[in-house]
């Protein structure tokens, strides 16, 4: 049915965001901790020259999912933004300060002015995903139906907490494994093994945080719960876990070539194995795919106009993630358009 | 259906105030650099051919500075635009959820659109150093085209909120046999998106153009000034003219399709023939009209080329579905002054074309260069006005005749989405604030650098500590291809 199709175009969807976009604010996750502007000098150039090109693009995908939503699934969107008005707020809030903060970083070139940019860019990377994962771990709660009013109960529970921390840790394991393959690429050898250890440390975390979930989400979001630890939600649950454990391995004995699909894999599946627990609900235990879905004749154009995407989007994504990963994709110098330093300039 | 909707327009809610602001303020923002990303990158690409079929280094400076602006105003546009979808969401619920199904798709074309836009402009910007030259140039000609996708999406969308069509309404008001091809085709889409298109290459023109008619008044009058401002200018005046058709256009299309819009545009009460222009003006709440230059019959005339033709007063609708005299009043300055500047600058291009004409070379009149100077900010206001005609102008429906804007503002108390509209404020000032500061330190930098290079700069302020001169390595490919890094740092340089 069409609905379906649609729903799974808009998880499908949703993994591609927190894999691209996911990536992205795992490198503004470490260009947070990287310490001081001495000590972080490194790590920050490397963030930067890995993400400047398509951060971007990676944006996209959720400008994706949230026109999914509304043109597939108008009554599930306008429920979502009514009960979790405040965190999606802050998300959006969080969206404009990280883009701005480091696009304005980079042709800054006054320590002082960098050390503010670079904050923000840092802080609503952190921010930004744990308010996303909070507004999943609401829905998958079950605290959302229609006409629920915004409250602070339906984002401030267990489950969305803990979705908000594991968004984090998930954010921080793809942008350590992808920062350390971009840092053997720049060919700073160094920042491999400083990545390194930081996307073990953050596959620790995931896996901590999956382990306290357990319990507690057994019954603060029961109907994801079971579907989560049988059938299709388990099997892709441990297919999840097996690329994870993968990565790591793979980590261990430095074979960076597939740490990045590996760890891609991870948490792309993690997500679809959350559209399996969910199913047939769009919002558990309320309303359905089939209850929620837009006119069947605008899900027809929907699936086509999804499905063009997927024709010009598809080989445009590859050419620029080929081009960048062949690092033919470099920022403009000074010298490349003729720019002059001036008073004060300390970097 | 008509009690609910007017005992709905009475009680109006104390959060649809703050929501109007916020919505009225993030968008306002974001058209600003809407122009920019719909058609820098053709101006770019038409200096950047120039480049390289004449192998003119000078173009290619120009070329390689405005995709730096590029990469830096593109990455503002798509923030605040994600702002925009959630606000969909969080401002307006209820259009979304009883419309969003039926209208929802422009959006699904404007975001692969965007998608290829954002592919595009990420290989163009960072394609300058390592790829081929003519490889790059034609990776990057698909892009205009992109762009004007994307506003194919978010205009089909506005219109369709104009002119809504493409559903029937069941007994409870649900929205049923939806027909995209007709909403996304509605009747005022075609007269919207050829006029917005046209507005925003006129706009990016007169504002890039502008920047470099500034340098032309301070004294530097070289290659480099006369290039940058003759392409976009170029391209910006031949575009005036049409637009000038295209607005004309749209204002008789609003005529035929939102009578009630036009006759706030332009302050008719009464539905009558022979009815005069008023040029500025206001309606009072008993709707005489206090000043302006009154041109009788003329309105009439416009709206259908013959004195005595009819045209639909506000009377025609009950007060509460219409414009209320105040906001009248807004959209008929609006429009004036969206129709004054226009002419004015029909004006400049007739000049400039005038001034070709006889001397095949850029006018020495420094007059000249101070309006088109400002012929950029102009059209900037230009822009919010007729955002303003078109949204105002549609009050109080957000769908046009179909939904109130109260039935469709999200609950969440006034207070909240007051408090959130301060906060918004301050952020966007900020990033705003900032975004300009960096791309003036740009500027400025370039100008000392060519200052420089000619030998023209002023002796050093003795307070300088900092050499003047080109930054970076001085052969990039080298450094480039020596170890894929930055070549102004090295690996060891860096960020913060
Ligand atoms: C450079 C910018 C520019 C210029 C010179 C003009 N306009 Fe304009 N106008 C716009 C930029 C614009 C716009 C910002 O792009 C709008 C807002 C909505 C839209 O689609 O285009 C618009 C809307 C708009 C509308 C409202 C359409 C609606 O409500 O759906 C009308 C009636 C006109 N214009 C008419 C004119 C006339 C008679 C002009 C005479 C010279 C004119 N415009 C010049
Ligand atoms: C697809 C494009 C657009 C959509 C879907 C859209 C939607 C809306 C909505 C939902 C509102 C609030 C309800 C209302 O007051 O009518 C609004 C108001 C407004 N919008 Fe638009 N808008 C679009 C384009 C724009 C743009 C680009 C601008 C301008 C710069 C703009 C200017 C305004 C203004 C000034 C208001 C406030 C009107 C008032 O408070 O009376 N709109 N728009
Ligand atoms: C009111 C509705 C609007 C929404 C929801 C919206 C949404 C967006 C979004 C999400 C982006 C970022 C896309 C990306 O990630 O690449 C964006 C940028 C852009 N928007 Fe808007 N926008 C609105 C109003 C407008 C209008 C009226 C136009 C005019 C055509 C416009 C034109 C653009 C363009 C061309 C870009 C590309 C980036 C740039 O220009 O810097 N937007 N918009």
């Amino acid at each position: 049915m069409m609905a379906d199709t649609i729903a799974w175009v808009l998880i499908v969807v949703i993994a591609a965001y927190a894999c691209g976009g996911g990536t992205d604010y795992g490198a503004g996750f470490w260009d947070l901790l990287a310490g001081g502007a001495d000590r972080g000098k490194r790590p920050r150039w490397l963030i930067d020259r890995a993400m400047a090109p398509v951060w971007e693009v990676n944006n996209v995908w959720l400008i994706f999912v949230l026109i999914l939503m509304w043109t597939g699934f108008p009554t599930m969107f306008q429920a979502v933004f009514t009960a979790l008005w405040l965190p999606l707020l802050l998300a959006a809030v969080g969206t404009v300060l990280r883009g701005a903060g480091f696009a304005l970083r980079k042709p800054s070139r006054r320590i002082a002015r960098r050390r503010i940019f670079g904050a923000v860019f840092a802080i609503a990377s952190l921010l930004t995903p744990y308010f996303l994962g909070s507004v999943l771990g609401g829905v998958a709660s079950g605290r959302v139906a229609v006409g629920t009013p915004a409250s602070a109960h339906v984002w401030s529970n267990p489950t969305s907490i803990l979705a908000g921390l594991l968004a984090i840790a998930a954010t921080a394991f793809l942008g350590a494994v992808f920062l350390s393959t971009d840092a053997r690429r720049f060919g700073a050898e160094d920042l491999v093994d400083y990545f390194r250890l930081r996307a073990v440390l953050a596959f620790g975390a995931v896996v901590v945080l999956a382990v306290i979930a357990l319990p507690v989400t057994h019954h603060d979001a029961r109907y994801v719960w079971h579907g989560l630890t049988r059938g299709l939600g388990l099997l892709f649950v441990v297919l999840a876990a097996f690329f994870g454990v993968a990565t790591v391995l793979l980590l261990m004995v430095r074979a960076h070539r597939w740490t990045r699909y590996t760890s891609v894999a991870t948490v792309a599946l993690a997500v679809v194995a959350w559209g399996f627990a969910q199913r047939p609900y769009l919002l558990p235990t309320t309303l359905t795919v089939a209850q929620g879905a837009g006119a069947p004749h605008a899900l027809r154009w929907l699936g086509l106009v999804a499905l063009i995407a997927v024709v010009l989007v598809g080989p445009a994504l590859a050419l620029v993630y080929r081009l960048d990963t062949k690092g033919r994709l470099q920022e403009l110098t000074d010298t490349d358009t003729h720019a002059a330093g001036l008073p004060g300039d300390n970097l | 259906m008509l009690s609910t909707a007017v005992h709905l327009a009475n009680s109006t809610p104390s959060q649809l105030l703050p929501s109007r602001e916020m919505m009225a303020f993030t968008l306002a923002s974001h058209i600003l650099l809407v122009p920019f990303g719909v058609a820098l990158p053709f101006i770019t690409l038409v200096m950047h051919y120039r480049a390289l079929r004449r192998n003119d280094p000078v173009a290619l400076k120009l070329a390689r500075r405005w995709s730096a602006v590029m990469a830096v105003q593109f990455a503002i546009g798509v923030v605040t635009g994600t702002v925009l979808s959630f606000e969909f969401g969080l401002l307006w619920p209820g259009m979304m959820g009883r419309w969003g199904d039926v209208f929802g798709l422009g959006f699904g074309v404007e975001a692969w659109a965007f998608f290829l836009e954002a592919v595009m402009i990420a290989v163009y910007l960072y394609g300058w150093r390592r790829l081929k030259p003519w490889t790059h140039f034609w990776l990057a000609v698909p892009l205009p085209l992109a762009a004007v996708m994307g506003a194919f999406g978010i205009i089909a969308a506005n219109a369709w909120m104009n002119t809504p069509r493409g559903f029937t309404l069941d007994a409870q008001g649900v929205p049923v046999d939806v027909d995209v091809r007709k909403a996304v085709f509605t009747p005022m889409f075609g007269p919207e998106y050829w006029h917005f298109v046209v507005a925003m290459f006129m706009t990016a023109g007169y504002v890039v153009a502008g920047v470099y008619a500034v340098g032309w008044l301070r004294g530097r009058r070289d290659r480099y000034h006369k290039l940058g401002f003759t392409v976009p200018f170029t391209i910006a005046a031949i575009l005036t003219p049409v637009q000038f058709f295209l607005g004309d256009n749209a204002a008789r299309a609003v005529f035929h399709k939102q009578p009630v819009k036009f006759a706030a545009m332009e302050i008719v009460w009464k539905t009558d023939t022979h009815v005069p222009e008023y040029v500025f003006g206001r309606l009072n709440a008993d709707g005489t009209i206090a000043g302006g230059i009154k041109i009788p019959q003329l309105d009439s005339i416009l709206a259908g080329f013959r004195p005595d033709t009819k045209v639909t007063g506000l009377t025609s609708v009950p007060a509460a579905d219409r414009p209320t005299p105040t906001e009248a009043t807004i959209v008929h300055f609006a429009f004036d002054i969206m129709a004054t500047i226009g002419s004015v600058l029909i004006l400049l291009a007739l000049w400039y074309a005038w001034i070709w004409w006889r001397h095949r070379d850029l006018p020495l009149n420094r007059l000249f260069f101070r309006v088109a100077a400002i012929a950029g900010a102009a059209c900037l206001v230009t822009v919010e006005c007729g955002w303003v005609t078109t949204e105002v102008g549609r009050q109080p429906w957000i769908v046009y005749n179909n939904m109130r804007v109260s039935e469709a503002v999200t609950h969440t108390q006034a207070a909240g989405i007051w408090a959130t509209l301060g906060v918004v404020i301050a952020v966007y000032v900020a990033v705003f604030g900032s975004f300009l500061a960096v791309v003036l330190k740009m500027r400025t930098r370039w100008r000392i650098a060519d200052e420089a290079a000619a030998g023209t700069l002023a002796p050093v302020d003795p307070e300088v500590d900092t050499p003047y001169g080109p930054r970076g390595a001085p052969d990039p490919a080298a450094v480039g291809a020596a170890t894929g890094s930055r070549s102004e740092s090295g690996p060891s340089g860096g960020a913060r």
